[in-house]
Formats: structure tokens, sequence, C-alpha cells
């Protein structure tokens, strides 16, 4: 199973999200193009609404926490309550790289 | 962490109200979310202290485990912690970020 889909599954696990994008970056970065380092996740869950985002992420680091254990180095997170996607569908994009993912 | 490590960050984020645990420096960021997050700050125009954790694998880690927080950049504003780059632009742009600053 790819770490893709393995992001997939836990953050449907932990939080049960309407809306769920898992990009895989690590080829936009100074590593081999197959090194499975660098995501970009896109989550709309209920579990968010009312809680701020450091919360927010903290929930998606933590369903992910053996992950970042295991070389998942980087994570570009949009987090958002159903109500907040209704209103607007923007996501966080990633910062080009600066080569220092070591 | 070592307590010596955890003294040094307290002391590091208490005595400055803006600090900002980056790789590489406010000068030349080496990852592109640490460089976002030095030139979100820059536009603020206000002050701010760079640590630079590539030069301590201590503090690199000591630093994720202070906060809770697994990944770097981390912003901290009157000894608080902030957020990481996803959350530092999403302020940017709502303009929390400079009331945090200038507050």
């Amino acid at each position: 199973m790819t770490r893709k889909a393995r992001i997939e599954q836990r953050l449907r696990d932990a939080l049960t999200p309407v809306v769920l994008d898992v990009l895989d970056e690590s080829s936009m970065h100074s590593v081999p193009r197959d090194a499975e380092t660098h995501f970009r996740v896109t989550v709309v869950a209920a579990a968010f609404e009312g809680k701020p985002l450091v919360t927010r992420h903290r929930l998606v680091y933590a369903a992910l926490d053996d992950e970042l254990a295991a070389g998942l180095h980087a994570l570009t997170i949009t987090s958002r309550s159903p109500s907040e996607w209704e209103a607007s569908q923007s996501t966080v994009a990633s910062p080009p790289c600066r080569g220092g993912s070591k | 962490m070592r307590d010596e490590v955890k003294q040094r960050i307290e002391e590091t984020v208490k005595a400055n109200k803006v600090v900002v645990f980056i790789k590489g420096s406010k000068s030349f960021p080496q990852c592109g979310f640490s460089a976002r997050v030095i030139d979100l700050l820059k536009k603020t125009g206000a002050p701010f202290v760079d640590v630079n954790v590539l030069t301590d694998p201590e503090l690199r880690e000591g630093i994720k485990e202070y906060a809770s927080w697994p990944t770097i950049p981390q912003l901290y504003v009157d000894g608080e912690f902030v957020g990481g780059c996803d959350i530092v632009t999403d302020m940017a742009q709502s303009g929390e970020l400079a009331k945090l600053i200038a507050g």
C-alpha cells in the first residue's frame, strides 16, 4: 500500500471527512520522486467545526503520527468544516522547494 | 528532550516577542515552508528573531516536542506557539497575523 493510500485511510478512520484529497508532492522537492515524503491534504470534516486551526492541524497530525515517525516529512494542510467549505473552496498551496529536506 | 534544551527554547520564546524556528536563516531560508513564513513576517514590518534548527539536531527534535507539533517552521508570539506555515499563511491573509504581532 502506498503512503498516499495509508494517509487517506487513516484520515478517513479518524475524521470521517466529507471531502478528502491527498496529493503526493514529493516530486516537487529535493528527494527521490518516489520518496513519499511531502504531501498536501485537504480535509473537510464536521470534527473541525468551531475549532481553531492549531487544534484542527493537531487532529490531522495525530491521525498520521505513525507516518510522521516513519518518514512523512512535510504536510500542507487545508482543514475546513463543511459550512466553511460551502462558503469557499480555496485550499492552501504548498510553497516552492528550497532544497532543505534533509 | 534534555532539560537544558527545553530551558533554552523557553528562554528564547519568552525573551522575544516574535520568534520563528526555521530551517536556514532569515536571509537564507533552506526550506520553502520556512521561506514563506519569513516572507510573511517581513511583510508585517515588525522585528522578529529567527532560530535555525539545522545547526542543532537536539533543538530540531526538541522544538517538535516542546509544541507537540511535528513540523518546522514554528512561530511563537509572546511565548505562545501560534502555528506552522499553513496557519501563518491563513492568519496573514485574514490580517490576524499583523494584529497579533502588533498587540
